[in-house]
Parts: structure tokens; sequence; C-alpha cells
């Protein structure tokens, strides 16, 4: 027997040695995505010499009595389409182990965690993306006394998954967070509808100098606090963290601190809500390899203050990025139910909702630096010091009403600025901005049947890059089991015409409570796209899609 | 080996008794108790999910999933008549990470929704519920159980998850 099938035996038997003994939850999913594909040269869509491709995964976790333990069984045989080549063969991607009652909460092996907004530590994964930081270590999350929470967590992060074996990441992350909610301490504020809540956090990375030239710090810390305070509807959160010199290949070995700061503030009431959200950042590229590039390793998350946009061309044909060495950036939201009865909102009223996010490169002050003397600090910045430079804006609205008992309509207009020497998405230089408008209707035909459309149209000022576009969709829906839905994209306005193509895709789905069976086929655009009631990311590609998703 | 090691040990383990109600089915299921915040601040466990022996309904969404926002301001068009025939609650699970977790206040007030809302921004519940993707809607019964789970949503569904509630608050 070689040593994965005694593997394989021994967790086999873990799960019928709990099913047959003793009791206790198990919970989990199985999630897969094959793929036959054909040649298209014209997207660029390459057949594969295995012409199928898969990504297959299983979590089960199991809980009894406070005890807890799950796994993850992974394959990519090969990996689909588009998939980070981080990922290859079959195996256990995730195994941990731990206890928790009232007092302590402590994981073994691999889990996922975040320190509030994420800035300064969050392992977490998201599969559509192929994205999966987590840490493979300890942790120990304690609650000594009410509205005290202390996290203590120390491990390597998966760098990826090679022959079926996770591969960490060179560097050792600790990490530790203190979060105090004075609420609970002050019995008045919770009568007067007041919050406080604060936290502070310190996260170190230890990575051997690995340099000949330069003498590289080997434990790196940061560091910083959080605050979030609500009066009745009214709340304001912000947080802010220092990075101490981190000398890397993202920032090109220089000595400066990062810092960043996030702040959100927002009211709402019955009806109407504003939301506000600033961020200024520098140098805040902090991974646990000073070597790793790509999306590897990241040790903290930088938001990207823009809104996620559903509809397939607005989502898919220039997303912004967020910049971790440096950018700074700014949204403002609105909400409003235009009441019923009034001229505007008709019988039902009307929901409107406006949004609008900016980003621009922050200024770095290099008067007085010499470029890389003995110091290696190259530049000095100030928080929300921005140049004229920008990155990105987005100017959106949205229309939605319903008509009649059986009709809704949705009417949405987006202007979209995006600057492509930052971003580098798309073959164009500098600035496009596009226009973007969709209708979207849905009929309820009856009780179980009910069809919905989105006409979608994209044009580029100057016809800059590819030009125009336009995707129709057509959806057919019987509840709660089946769907059918129709997409053509076409890229009709490009102004090279041998690239105008079209993107037709069909798809049936059937749903049998928590488990889906979705099969597509066409030519498929990147990016999310939504069909049949759920949204996940899906790369270019021509041919056969199946996928299927159970949870138990 | 140290793998190997470490399932040897978990397949020990079970033998030692954990010992529950002998009658319990093991894909009968209970909620997974982790720590969400709501929309207060208040860290809610969510094994203590209950409803004084009503049905729960917990249904995963996120501001920027579409079919996640029809479904449950299909059922806030109805929720106030449901309450009152079956005394139900419903708790809707933002999965908005950090990038949109702050819209999500300021959209259920602009919705007018009455729901409970809790938030798993690094989808630790999410995970431990198994869920694939949103929308995605269970309901437990009074005694704790998880006794519906539907990981779609299709104009239509609301009035089937309102029959299945109401079923189960005749039973009881």
């Amino acid at each position: 027997m070689t040593i994965k099938n005694s593997k394989l035996v021994l967790i086999v038997s873990f799960f019928i040695g709990i099913s047959g003994r003793a009791q206790g939850d198990i919970s989990g999913n199985i999630e897969t995505i094959f793929q036959y594909l054909n040649e298209d040269t014209l997207i660029g869509a390459i057949q594969p010499p295995e012409k199928a491709l898969i990504n297959s995964y299983a979590n089960i976790n199991y809980r009894n009595s406070g005890f807890k333990a799950g796994v993850r069984m992974e394959a990519y045989m090969p990996r689909i389409l588009g998939y980070p080549d981080r990922f290859d063969g079959a195996g256990l991607g995730y195994r941990y182990v731990g206890y928790e009652n009232d007092l302590v909460d402590v994981t073994f092996g691999n889990f996922y965690d975040q320190f509030g907004s994420g800035l300064i530590f969050r392992a977490y994964e998201d599969r559509a993306l192929g994205f999966d930081n987590m840490m493979n270590g300890m942790r120990l999350k304690l609650k000594p006394y009410k509205g005290v929470t202390l996290r203590g967590i120390y491990g390597n992060q998966r760098l990826s998954f090679q022959n079926g074996e996770n591969r960490y990441g060179a560097g050792t992350v600790r990490a530790s967070d203190l979060e105090l909610d004075i609420t609970q301490w002050v019995p008045t504020m919770e009568e007067k509808q007041m919050r406080l809540n604060v936290a502070g956090s310190f996260v170190s990375k230890y990575q051997r100098d690995n340099n000949i030239d330069l003498v590289l710090p080997e434990n790196i810390g940061a560091y910083g606090g959080r605050i979030d305070v609500g009066y009745k509807r009214f709340f304001i959160n912000g947080e802010y963290i220092i990075k101490e010199q981190d000398p890397s290949q993202d920032n090109n070995y220089i000595y400066n601190h990062g810092n960043a700061i996030l702040i959100n503030t927002g009211y709402s009431k019955k009806g109407f809500g504003v939301l506000f959200s600033a961020k200024s950042l520098d140098n805040m590229s902090f991974r646990s390899d000073r070597d790793a590039a790509l999306q590897d390793l990241w040790i903290g998350f930088i938001p990207p203050l823009t809104k996620t946009h559903t509809y397939n061309l607005v989502a898919t044909l220039y997303p912004y990025e967020s910049q971790p060495m440096g950018e700074v950036a700014f949204q403002g939201d609105l909400f409003y139910k235009i009441p019923k009865g009034s001229k505007l909102g008709g019988k039902y009223g009307m929901d409107l909702a406006i949004n609008f996010s900016t980003a621009y490169e922050p200024i770095r002050r290099t008067t007085g630096f010499t470029p890389m003397n003995e110091t290696r600090v190259a530049y000095t910045t100030r928080l929300f010091d921005k140049s004229d430079l920008i990155y990105w804006r987005d100017l959106n609205v949205m229309l939605e009403r319903k008509i009649d008992k059986k009709t809704k309509v949705k009417v949405s207009y987006f202007n979209i600025l995006f600057n492509n020497d930052i971003m580098k998405l798309v073959q164009a230089q500098g600035l496009i901005e596009s226009h973007i408008g969709v209708i979207e209707t849905q009929y309820k035909i009856n009780r179980k049947h009910s069809i919905r459309a989105e006409l979608q149209g994209l044009w580029t000022v100057g016809k800059r890059d590819r030009g125009n576009w336009a995707t129709l969709v057509v959806e057919y829906n019987i509840s709660p089991d089946w769907f059918f839905s129709v997409i053509y994209q076409s890229n009709y306005g490009n102004p090279i015409p041998e690239n105008q193509v079209d993107y037709p895709t069909v798809f049936v789905g059937k749903i049998w409570g928590a488990t889906r069976l979705q099969v597509g086929y066409g030519r498929q655009n990147e990016g999310l796209f939504c069909v049949g009631g759920v949204c996940r990311f899906v790369p270019a590609s021509n041919g056969l899609t199946v996928s299927f998703s159970h949870s138990f | 080996m140290k793998l190997v090691t470490f399932l040897i040990l978990f397949s020990v383990l079970p033998f030692f008794g954990f010992t529950q109600d002998k009658h319990q089915n093991l894909l009968e299921k209970t909620i997974p108790g982790v720590d969400l915040k709501n929309l207060n601040g208040q860290t809610i466990n969510t094994a203590n999910i209950s409803n004084d022996g009503k049905p729960v309904i917990v249904s995963f969404w996120a501001t920027w999933c579409s079919p996640c926002k029809k479904e449950l301001n299909a059922i806030h068009d109805e929720y106030d008549d449901w309450k009152e025939e079956t005394g139900v609650k419903l708790i809707a699970v933002s999965i908005d990470d950090e990038r949109t977790k702050n819209r999500v206040t300021p959209y259920v007030d602009g919705q007018g929704w009455e729901y409970e809302i809790l938030l798993d921004p690094n989808s630790e519940f999410r995970r431990a519920m198994g869920v694939n993707n949103v929308p995605h809607t269970f309901v437990i019964d009074g005694s704790g159980k998880i006794v519906y789970s539907h990981n779609n949503y299709s104009p239509g569904d609301e009035d089937l998850l309102y029959d299945f509630i109401t079923a189960l608050a005749e039973k009881n």
C-alpha cells in the first residue's frame, strides 16, 4: 500500500469511526467544476492537451461537545482554465482539529481568520478566484471577561498546492489582537443605543535574511488600532496600521515604513441610508515572503473602495483592484426608497441607489532624499495627500420599481474612468472612460414560472480600447428547481473589425434543495457571472462547463 | 508521516465515547457556533440562535448578489403576515467582506428590512454551514434542527418556503 492510499484509508476510517460509535454533527459541501474545452483563437482560448479539466473540493467538518475537526480534499486534474497555476494534483488541502468552550477556542492545523478590516491580517479563501492564504499552525482565542476577546496566532501561510500537497511560505507569521467591547461594561450605553468597540493588533513576520547585498530586517512588525462608534443609526469606524521597515521585491527594497488608514461612516433610517468611506495608504504590501509576487502570501488585505458590480459588462471589463503600494481613495453611497403613493414612487415605491468612488496616486516627496543612500528611505508621504494622477472613478445610479404585482423594472447607468497604465489589464494605454446602461425586467407568469431579461450596453469614449459592447440575457425560471438561460454578448463596436467577437452561451440548471447541477455551453468572456440565482467568477473559455455542488 | 499520525489520532478519538442522544441521526444537524457581529456591534454566537420553539429562517446573502436581494425583498413584502401566522424569524447572514461590509446597514435600512442581520466578513459561518454559493436558505425548527436547505432563488421560491414554514408551525 502506498502512503497516499494508507492516508485515504485512515481518512475513511476516521469518518466511519465517528458515524459508527459516537454522535455529533457533520457538515460540509462538495463542489466540482468540469470543463471540456474547444480551441478558440479569436478569444485566446486554447484547448489544453487533456481537453477536459476539473476542479473538485470536498469539505467535511465534524464537531461534538466542543471538539471540532475537519478536512478538505482538493483535486485539480488538471485545474480549470484561468485558475492560478498554484494548484495541481489531488490530496488533502486543509485539515484542523480544535476545541472550544465559553472561555477558550483553540485550533491546530489550518485555519482562516481576520483582524478588524483585515489591513493588518487576513487569512481567507476565495475559491472562485483561486486565492487561499490559509494559515498552518495554531490559533488561540480567549474570552477571559465579558466584552474581552484575545486572539493569538502562529503559523506559516499556504503558498501553493503542488502534486496534491500543500506548500507553505518561507516566513513565519505571529499575530495577536485584543478587542474590547466597552458597550458591555457600561450598562447605560446600551439603553442610550450607543456602542463603542476598540481594538489593537500586533503582527510580526520572521524570515531569514537571504540577501547578500543588503542587511535585511528578519523580524518585521506591524501594529495598529481600530475603533467602532455607534449612536442609534449613525456609525463611524476606522483603523490605522503602521508597518515597520519591510524591504521587499514589491517596494524595490526600500526601508520606508508603510501605513494605512481606513474610515467608514454612515447614517441610515427606514427608507434612507448614506455611507462615506475614505482610505489612504502607502507602502502596504505586507507578505510573509519578501520575494513573493502576484497574489502570493499576503498577510494583510487592502479592501478596494468600490462597489462590487454584478452586471456582466460592468463587472468584467474594467474592474478596479486595490494598489497596495499606495492609493488615496474615497467612496460615497446613497440609498433612498421613494415613498409609496408619491408621483415618482407609484403604488409600491421606487428604490434609488447612487454610488460614487474614486482613487488617486499619493504624493511622494523626494526632496532631500538621495535615492538609495545608506538609509534607503526613499521618500515621505502624508495621509490623504493625493496627486492629480487618477487611478479610477465610478459614478453609478440605479432605479428599481415594481410596476404591478407581476412586473419589476430596474434601470442603471454607470460612468467608469479606468487608468490602464496603473491597472495594466487591457491593451490600450492611459485613461479609458466608458458609459454603461442596463435595463432589467422581471415578469412573474404565475406562482412558479417567471422570466427575466437584461439588456446591457457599454460605450467607451472615443471608441478606445475594444470599443462598444452589448449583452442580452434571457432567463426562464421554474421555481424551485429549474432554470434555463441564454446570454448573448457582442463586442460589435470593436475598432478592429476582426475582433468584433460574439459570445453566445446557454445554461441549464437543476436544483434539488442544497444540490445544484448546472450545464453551460458556449463562448464565455471572463468575469463575474450571475446565472440562475448564484454569482461566481468564471474565466474566458469556449466549450462545455458542468458544475455540481452539494451541501450537507 | 505527520499527517498519518494526525489521522490515526482522530480515527481513534471518536471511540472514547462522546455520548449524546443515541437516537440522533448523524446528518440531523444543529447550527454550529461561530461568533458573528450584528449591526449594533454586538457579538452573537450562532449556536444560540433560537426563537422560543418557533422556526427560524437563516438566509445567506450579500449586497452584491442580486438574486439574494430579490429573495429577501420578496419575503420582506410578506414578512409581517409570515410572522403573525407562524411566529417565524428571519436571520440574514451577510457574507460581504471588508470591501462591501459597510454598505450592509445603509442598504438594509434603505430597504426597510426588519430582519436580524449578522455579518460574516471572513466566511467563517458560511464554511461551517457548508454553503458553496449565495443565496442559500436554511430553516431551523423549534428544536434547533436544520430541516430545510435550498441553494438558489427563483421568483416563487418564497411561496414554497412559506408553505414549508406554515406546515412546520402547524406541526408544533
